[in-house]
C-alpha cells in the first residue's frame, strides 16, 4: 500500500482518546452497579475501533493489548462473565495503560512496558480460567520470525456483507510470503440454487513460506476481520516452539527507538490543535461570508466612477451600516466556532473522584451541572488543571472522613458539586463541597507563621480565606501526595488570572466551602472602555466597570495622609490615581476635574481616576508577550481604528500594584505618591 | 563600494561572507546581520508602556503585531539626542533561546550602508572603550579603513529585556 498513513495519525489519536473517554465514563457507570447491556456495548465498540485503528497503523502493541480487553468485554457483553468490581477496576486500569501507550506513541517516546505487562497479566488472570485457549494462544506474540506459518482462515458466513473481501486478504497475505500454498475447503458450499452470492462458505488453509514473517504481520492483515472469522495461526517450524516467549517481550517496535528522552518534557504540552465543529456553525459562516460579498460588491459600485451626489451618499451610508452589521455577525460566528462545551473539562472528574475517594477512604458523590455551557477552546484547555487541583483539594481537605461526618451529624457520603453557568458576560464555574469548611484560626496561625500577615493586622473573613491563594501557603497537617505541598492555590490563582479570570472562596465552618471561578467568554475580543489619561489612551474591560461618576468633593476622605477613599452610597472605595501608578503626566491632578471609574475584580473595588472617558468599542486583544513581556497592571494591547496602539488594563493586577504601592510608600516611585 | 568586484572575489576564494547593515550611533558605526533586519522605518510616535526603563520607548503597531521600540542611545547610556530627519527605527528579528522569534525595533541616529564582509575578517573585540558594552559585541570588522562594531543583537535585546524584569522585581 502506498498511501501515506502518517496523515491519518492525528485523527486516529484524536478518535482513540475520545474512545478512551467513552470507555472510562462507561466503566464508571458500570461500577455504580448499573449493568446496562447498551453501555457494555458502547465500551466494547470503543475498544474495538481502537484495536482496528491501531492495527491498521501498525501500532501492534496497542492492538494486542486492546485485543485482551476486547475479549474480556466480549464475554461481559455475551453475559458469560459477571460484572464485578475487580473486573471493572482492571478495565479502568487498562484504559489508563492504553492512554499512556497512545501518548507515548504520539510523542515518539518509549512505552512503559512494565505497566503494560502488569495489566496484561491481570487481564489474562481474569480471562485465564475459562478461555485459556483463545486468550493465551492469540496473544503469544511471536517476535521470533519462523520459517513459515500455517494460517487457517475460516470466515463467518456474512463476512462479505461487512464490506470485507477475502480475495484481498489472501492477496495481502501472499505479498508477505516468499511462496504460499493455499488449500481451499468448499465442503460447506450449498447447492447453486440455494447459494446467496453475498454469503461466504469457503475456508482456506494457507502455508506461508518465508523467513522473516512475524505473526504480527499476519495478524495485521486480518486486523479488520478479527471478529468475522476464525483464525488459527501456527508456526510451521515445529522444533522451535514459541511457547516460551510469553507476552513479556512486548513488541514495541512502533515507538521507533527514539532516544530523545531528555526533552520529553518540553514536547509534552501537545494540546490538540484541531477542533471538531458542528456543521451548522460552518454553514452559518458561509452564509455570512456570502452576505459580506454581496455588500462588498454593492459598495464597490461607488468606487467605479459613479457621480457622487446626495442620494449616492445616502446609499453609501446604508451600505456601510450593512457592512458593519455583517462584520459583527461574522465575528460572532467565528467566535462561536471556538466555543466548546465545558463537559470536555468536566468529563475527567468522575474518574478522578472515584480514584481519590478510594485513596482517601472517603465516600463521595460528584454532582455536575451545566456541562453544556460553552467556553472558548483555549480557556477550556487551560482551565483543566486548576479545576483538577480545586476538586482534589475539596476532596482531600474539604470533605471529612465518614466517621467524622457521622459524628457531626452529616450523612456519611460527602457531596462535591461542580457547576458551570453564565453570569453577566462571564462564565462562572463553582466547586462546592459540604465538608468542614475552611478553618479560619488555622489559616491565620499559619499565615503568621509564614510571615504573610503581621501579628496586629485585623482581617475580615474574606481576607482570611483569600490568604490560601498566597504563594507558599498550605495548611495540610500531613503532606499528602494529592495536595498539600503549598504550591497549589497560588498557582491556581495565577493560571486563572492568566486567562483573564478570577477565583475566590467563600466558606462556612462545618457546612463547606465554595470556590468560584469567573472566566471571560473569549480571550480574543473584549468590550473595552477607552479612557484618557494625559495624552495616553488606556482601555478598561467593560465587564469590570461598575459605574463611572463625577467627583463630589465632600465624598473624598483622606486616610492616613497618603491614600484616599471615596464614599459611594454605603461603601468606601479606595481612589487609584492611575497617572501616579503608571508615571504619566496627567491633564489635571484635581479629582474634581476628572472622572472616577469604579471597577471590581476578585471582589475588590477601586475607583480609578481618569482625565476623560473616550468611548466604548470592541477591541481585539494582542499579547504584549509575543514580542515583549508581561507588564504588571496590563493584560495586553490592542490596535485602535487609527492604527495606534492602546494598552489594556488588567484590573486585578492594577489593584495589586496599588496595594504594593501603598505598602511601601517610603521609596517614592517616579510619579511620586507624596503629591 | 565595488559590489561586483567583491562578488567575484567571493566566487574565487569561496570564503564565507556575511552581509551587514550598518548604522550610526553617537558618531560610531555599528553593524548587524542583515538577515535579521525585517524593515527600516522612520520614527513615528509610540505608545508608552508604564513602569519600564526609559530606553524602552514604547510599542508600535507593525501590521497588526505589537512591537516594542528600544532607544539604543539610552540603552547604552549615551547622550540623548533629539530625533531628527535621519533618525530611523530598524526592526529586527531576535532569536531567543534559539527558538522564540521576537520582533523588536531599535532607534538609531541614521542608517549607513550594507557591506559584504568575509566572516574571517570579523575580529574579536579587544576590551576597550567603545560606548557599547563589549559583552554585546560579536567583533570588529574593518572595511575601507573604517572600523565597524558588529553587534550581537540576540544577546543585546534579550539582556535589554532582562533589565526590565529586574527593575520591576525591585
Amino acid at each position: 500500500m502506498s498511501i501515506d498513513l502518517e496523515q491519518f495519525h492525528e485523527t486516529f489519536f484524536e478518535e482513540s482518546f475520545e474512545g478512551l473517554d467513552i470507555m472510562e465514563s462507561g466503566l464508571l457507570e458500570l461500577e455504580q452497579g448499573d449493568v446496562d447491556l447498551e453501555n457494555i456495548n458502547t465500551i466494547f465498540r470503543s475498544a474495538h475501533s481502537i484495536k482496528g485503528g491501531s492495527g491498521t497503523f501498525g501500532f501492534t502493541a496497542v492492538a494486542e493489548f486492546t485485543h485482551d480487553m476486547e475479549t474480556l468485554l466480549d464475554q461481559m457483553r455475551n453475559g458469560e462473565r459477571q460484572v464485578t468490581e475487580a473486573v471493572v477496576e482492571t478495565l479502568l486500569g487498562s484504559v489508563d495503560v492504553l492512554r499512556n501507550m497512545l501518548n507515548a506513541i504520539r510523542d515518539g517516546s518509549d512505552i512503559d512496558v512494565s505497566s503494560v505487562a502488569e495489566v496484561t497479566v491481570a487481564i489474562k488472570a481474569i480471562l485465564g480460567e475459562e478461555s485459556a485457549g483463545t486468550g493465551s494462544t492469540e496473544t503469544q506474540v511471536a517476535a521470533i520470525p519462523a520459517k513459515g506459518w500455517q494460517v487457517n482462515f475460516k470466515p463467518y458466513i456474512d463476512i462479505m456483507k461487512t464490506g470485507n473481501d477475502t480475495v484481498r486478504l489472501l492477496r495481502e497475505l501472499n505479498s508477505l510470503a516468499e511462496s504460499a500454498e493455499v488449500t481451499i475447503n468448499n465442503d460447506s458450499l450449498p447447492l447453486l440454487s440455494e447459494l446467496d452470492p453475498e454469503d461466504c462458505h469457503q475456508s482456506w488453509s494457507i502455508n506461508l513460506i518465508g523467513n522473516d514473517i512475524s505473526e504480527d504481520d499476519i495478524r495485521e492483515v486480518f486486523a479488520w476481520v478479527d471478529d468475522e472469522c476464525e483464525l488459527i495461526i501456527e508456526s510451521l517450524a515445529q522444533d522451535d516452539s514459541s511457547v516460551g516467549s510469553e507476552h513479556s517481550d512486548n513488541d514495541c517496535r512502533e515507538t521507533e527507538p527514539n532516544k530523545r528522552k531528555t526533552d520529553k518534557r518540553s514536547n509534552k504540552p501537545v494540546e490538540s490543535s484541531s477542533i471538531r465543529v458542528n456543521i451548522s456553525k460552518v454553514d452559518e459562516l458561509i452564509n455570512m461570508v456570502g452576505e459580506l460579498v454581496i455588500t462588498q460588491s454593492m459598495l464597490s459600485r461607488f468606487g467605479e466612477g459613479e457621480e457622487f451626489n446626495a442620494s449616492t451618499i445616502e446609499k453609501l451610508k446604508d451600505g456601510l451600516a450593512q457592512l458593519e452589521g455583517h462584520t459583527r455577525e461574522l465575528q460572532e460566528s467565528v467566535m462561536r466556532i471556538r466555543m466548546m462545551p465545558i463537559s470536555f473539562a468536566f468529563q475527567r472528574f468522575p474518574r478522578l473522584v472515584h480514584d481519590l475517594s478510594t485513596t482517601f477512604d472517603k465516600k463521595i458523590e460528584l454532582v455536575m451541572t451545566g456541562e453544556s455551557t460553552e467556553l472558548d477552546k483555549t480557556v477550556l484547555e487551560k482551565i483543566g488543571d486548576p479545576l483538577v487541583h480545586l476538586v482534589r483539594n475539596s476532596l482531600d481537605h474539604g470533605i471529612e472522613s465518614p466517621q467524622v461526618r457521622i459524628e457531626s451529624g452529616k450523612s456519611e457520603t460527602g457531596v462535591i458539586e461542580l457547576s458551570a453557568f453564565h453570569q453577566g458576560g462571564n462564565i462562572v464555574i463553582q466547586i462546592k463541597d459540604d465538608g468542614a469548611g475552611l478553618n479560619k484560626d488555622r489559616i491565620i496561625t499559619k499565615a503568621k507563621e509564614k510571615g504573610l500577615v503581621t501579628k496586629e493586622e485585623h482581617l475580615s473573613d474574606d481576607q482570611i480565606y483569600d490568604l490560601i491563594f498566597r504563594p507558599g501557603f498550605s495548611t495540610a497537617d500531613v503532606v499528602s501526595d494529592v495536595s498539600g505541598r503549598g504550591v497549589g492555590m497560588d498557582v491556581v490563582r495565577r493560571n486563572i488570572r492568566e486567562l483573564g479570570g478570577a477565583v475566590e472562596v467563600k466558606s462556612t465552618a462545618g457546612e463547606g466551602s465554595v470556590f468560584t471561578i469567573r472566566l471571560p467568554l473569549t480571550l480574543a475580543i473584549l468590550d473595552g472602555q477607552l479612557v484618557g489619561i494625559g495624552n495616553e489612551t488606556y482601555i478598561l474591560p467593560v465587564i469590570s466597570i461598575i459605574e463611572s461618576l463625577q467627583v463630589k468633593t465632600e465624598n473624598i476622605n483622606a486616610v492616613a495622609g497618603n491614600s484616599e477613599v471615596y464614599r459611594l452610597r454605603d461603601e468606601y472605595i479606595p481612589i487609584v490615581r492611575l497617572y501616579q501608578i503608571f508615571g504619566i503626566k496627567p491633564i489635571s491632578t484635581e479629582l474634581e476635574s476628572g472622572l472616577l471609574v469604579v471597577v471590581e475584580a476578585e471582589g475588590k473595588k477601586i475607583a480609578i481616576y481618569v482625565d476623560d472617558l473616550l468611548g466604548q468599542q470592541q477591541v481585539v486583544i494582542k499579547s504584549l508577550e509575543t514580542n515583549f513581556k508581561k507588564i504588571e497592571g496590563l493584560s495586553g494591547a490592542t490596535i485602535l481604528g487609527d492604527g495606534t496602539v492602546a494598552l489594556i488594563i488588567d484590573i486585578a493586577g492594577l489593584i495589586e500594584l496599588y496595594q504594593k504601592d501603598m505598602a511601601n510608600v517610603v521609596p517614592i516611585k517616579g510619579g511620586g505618591l507624596a503629591a | 563600494m565595488s559590489e561586483t568586484a567583491e562578488e567575484i572575489a567571493q566566487h574565487e576564494s569561496n570564503k564565507e561572507f556575511k552581509e551587514l547593515l550598518t548604522f550610526f550611533l553617537a558618531g560610531e558605526e555599528y553593524g548587524v546581520d542583515i538577515l535579521r533586519v525585517q524593515e527600516i522605518k522612520g520614527w513615528d510616535s509610540v505608545t508608552n508602556i508604564p513602569n519600564t526603563p526609559e530606553y524602552i520607548r514604547g510599542v508600535i503597531n507593525i501590521r497588526g503585531s505589537i512591537v516594542p521600540i528600544i532607544d539604543m542611545r539610552l540603552r547604552f547610556n549615551l547622550e540623548k539626542k533629539e530625533y531628527d530627519a535621519t533618525t530611523v527605527v530598524i526592526v529586527l528579528n531576535v532569536v531567543n533561546d534559539g527558538k522564540t522569534d521576537r520582533t523588536m525595533g531599535v532607534v538609531v541616529d541614521a542608517v549607513s550602508d550594507v557591506y559584504n564582509v568575509p566572516i574571517d575578517d570579523v575580529k574579536a573585540s579587544p576590551d576597550f572603550g567603545t560606548a557599547v558594552d563589549t559583552e554585546f559585541v560579536t567583533g570588529l570588522a574593518t572595511i575601507e579603513e573604517k572600523m565597524i562594531i558588529v553587534l550581537d543583537i540576540d544577546h543585546m535585546l534579550n539582556a535589554a529585556e532582562l533589565a526590565v524584569i529586574d527593575k520591576i522585581a525591585e
